[in-house]
């Protein structure tokens, strides 16, 4: 193998064995050294040799290795001869983030964040075991699975205005729950509304620097120190029983003899499993929106109640970072609809893209990319670039670099605690144990990341924003 | 009980996720030690009450098969009946034409704030999966956390 590079950050495999297109890897060398250390280019060296793929498998800035396909792995599949693979989405499916405004600034939220952040924090359930606070039946889990955050909004969650602020506008229309196992209901049902664990969180966030203030302003964020909102949660475990229900039904029915990695499993799109894998998908999309759509609105009652205002809430946007789905993009010189994957990427879509609501349709769509605990955020741009480099796609986050395990081992959550709060960062979690597996040194550094992905063009600077409440499930 | 290896698990270096090694003095054993370590990611065992039985009965088309929907089960109970476990008791394990069936039962109880559960795991992966069978087994998986 192979890795040329053919500019100073883009790094390509040429196609050699069974690899039907080259990989193509957007990164920088302190970046490369890392991903050189785990399985991340054999990975996506093995995504290039599935049935369909066209042009290129890309990963993306924040690439690490996954399982089947690597994280910050993207690829598109013909339609007709193409495949569709779980392990291409990944088990968190439509994971994702969803960030809003305020019009707040730090000084007027000062007196109060500890305030906010406990209401919070009692508001929106998190941590491993926790119930929601709705009791569905099963029929209500499916209406959520099939109308996504519409249902949410219906229900007094939240603006109707939000959902043109949401990829897909909060709903997959290609959704039908019918497909969910029984599991993946029960499993469903009692999440719905909750943060999850893990690496999933809420932040308070200040502005800290505008690289664009254009774009910011289009984005309704116009001020440093601005207050916003960031919620970083998926379909929970709902989303992760289809990828394990059509990983072992695609397994029963074509085997795993000759696949390269077992969690590379999968079924050629027009197939009867490729067709019920991606509407239950959907299915999962739409749950993991609703979820979000929910959380948001109790921050804005938590906001409402402790601040006495809670007007000039906007949803910045919402977007996927595990998902597959059906979109446009130019292939050898030819418009052609494709199935595009992106496990633990972001849709980057530049101005004139019909799929971005109009507010944003003359500069790009948002795209969130969280750092790490205590560490920046930025929202970047979509750009047009990125249609011809990544399929429309950047990076999504900041990437392990450290075991949980061994963070465990160096840093005490108690401490992270006190750490932050120097900072003038206040923290509330379910467990120290989970606060040290989250250290910030346990990641690798966010602000290398998107300076890669504005500097290749996939995904250009508008914010950097810091924490100032971290909530962690 | 606890294998010559003098423990019933280990975890391994694994940047992204957790991994481990489960052992035992059959196949049986390495399952339930595999289970035990799935469990240490999430909650102390010791801490919780035995209450709640389950039965658990699962088949896969292959070992590996089987052992990612023996522990994904303790994932499924978690999320839908907030049981926690405390034990993993009578597992047997036979093959049955060209399928393996696992039968046997979880101990534990319904989760209750004071068992302050830790650590969240999404689903059982294939990624490095092996099961050796040897004089002594042992299993290694690789979670998605």
């Amino acid at each position: 193998m192979e890795l040329k590079r053919i500019d100073a950050h883009t790094y390509q495999i040429e196609k050699h064995g069974n690899m039907k297109v080259p990989t193509v890897i957007y990164t920088s060398p302190a970046l490369l050294e890392s991903i050189k250390r785990d399985r991340t280019l054999e990975q996506a060296q093995n995504v290039a040799c599935l049935p369909g793929i066209q042009k290129m498998a890309c990963v993306m800035p924040d690439g690490h290795q996954g399982y089947g396909f690597p994280i910050g792995g993207v690829a598109a599949f013909d339609l007709n001869r193409g495949v569709i693979s779980p392990g291409g989405v990944g088990y968190d499916i439509n994971c994702g983030v969803r960030l809003l405004k305020t019009e707040f600034l730090e000084e007027d939220v000062e007196a109060k964040r500890g305030e906010l952040l406990a209401q919070i924090f009692r508001s929106v359930p998190a941590g491993v075991g926790k119930r929601g606070i709705l009791q569905l039946s099963r029929r209500v889990l499916e209406d959520v699975c099939t109308m996504g955050a519409e249902w949410a909004v219906e229900n007094g969650y939240g603006l109707r205005v939000d959902l043109e602020r949401t990829e897909e506008y909060g709903r997959m229309k290609s959704a039908d729950p019918s497909y969910l196992s029984k599991r993946a209901i029960e499993r469903g049902v009692p999440q719905l509304g909750t943060l999850g664990a893990g690496n999933h969180f809420l932040e308070i966030q200040k502005v800290a620097e505008i690289f664009d203030s254009k774009v910011a302003g289009i984005f309704g964020i116009h001020s440093l120190g601005q207050i916003l909102v960031m919620i970083h949660c998926g379909s929970r475990g709902l989303g992760h029983q289809v990828a394990s229900d059509y990983i072992r039904a695609m397994e029963n029915k074509f085997g795993t003899s000759g696949l390269p990695d077992r969690e590379l499993i999968n079924a050629p799109i027009q197939s009867e499993l490729g067709r019920q894998y991606y509407k239950s998908m959907s299915a999962a999309v739409n749950f993991a929106f609703a979820n979000r759509q929910m959380i948001a609105h109790w921050v804005r009652e938590v906001f409402q109640k402790i601040l006495g205002n809670s007007e000039g809430m906007d949803q910045v946007y919402d977007v996927c970072h595990n998902v597959a789905k059906f979109e446009k993009h130019e292939i050898d010189g030819e418009e052609k609809e494709v199935c595009i994957h992106r496990k633990g990427a972001t849709r980057s879509f530049g101005p004139g893209r019909k799929e971005i609501p109009e507010v944003y349709r003359s500069v790009g769509q948002p795209v969130m990319i969280p750092g790490s605990m205590g560490t920046s955020s930025y929202v970047l741009v979509g750009t047009q670039q990125s249609e011809q480099l990544s399929f429309g796609s950047t990076a999504h986050g900041a990437g392990r670099m450290m075991s949980r395990h061994e963070a465990r081992r160096k840093f005490k959550g108690e401490q992270i605690k006190q750490d932050l709060a120097r900072k003038g960062i206040e923290l509330q979690s379910t467990s120290w144990r989970g606060v040290a597996e989250e250290a910030s040194q346990a990641y690798k550094d966010v602000d290398e990341v998107v300076r890669v992905s504005h500097e290749v063009g996939i995904g250009k600077l508008v914010v950097r924003v810091v924490p100032v409440g971290v909530m962690k499930g | 009980m606890s294998s010559s290896y003098g423990k019933k698990y280990q975890f391994l270096e694994h940047t992204a996720d957790a991994k481990f090694q489960a052992f035992g003095q059959s196949l049986e054993e390495a399952f339930t030690n595999a289970a035990y370590a799935l469990v240490s990611l999430m909650w102390d065992r010791d801490t919780i009450e035995n209450k709640i039985r389950h039965p658990v009965a699962v088949e896969g088309r292959d070992l590996k098969q089987l052992l990612v929907n023996f522990l994904e089960e303790i994932l499924y109970l978690l999320d839908s009946r907030m049981f926690l476990l405390h034990s993993v008791e009578g597992i047997k394990i036979r093959r049955i034409e060209e399928k393996y069936i696992l039968d046997g039962s979880f101990f534990g109880d319904t989760y209750e704030k004071r068992y302050r559960p830790f650590g969240d795991v999404k689903a059982i992966t294939y990624n490095e999966m092996e099961i050796w069978i040897n004089e002594h087994f042992m299993v290694q998986v690789v979670v998605d956390v």
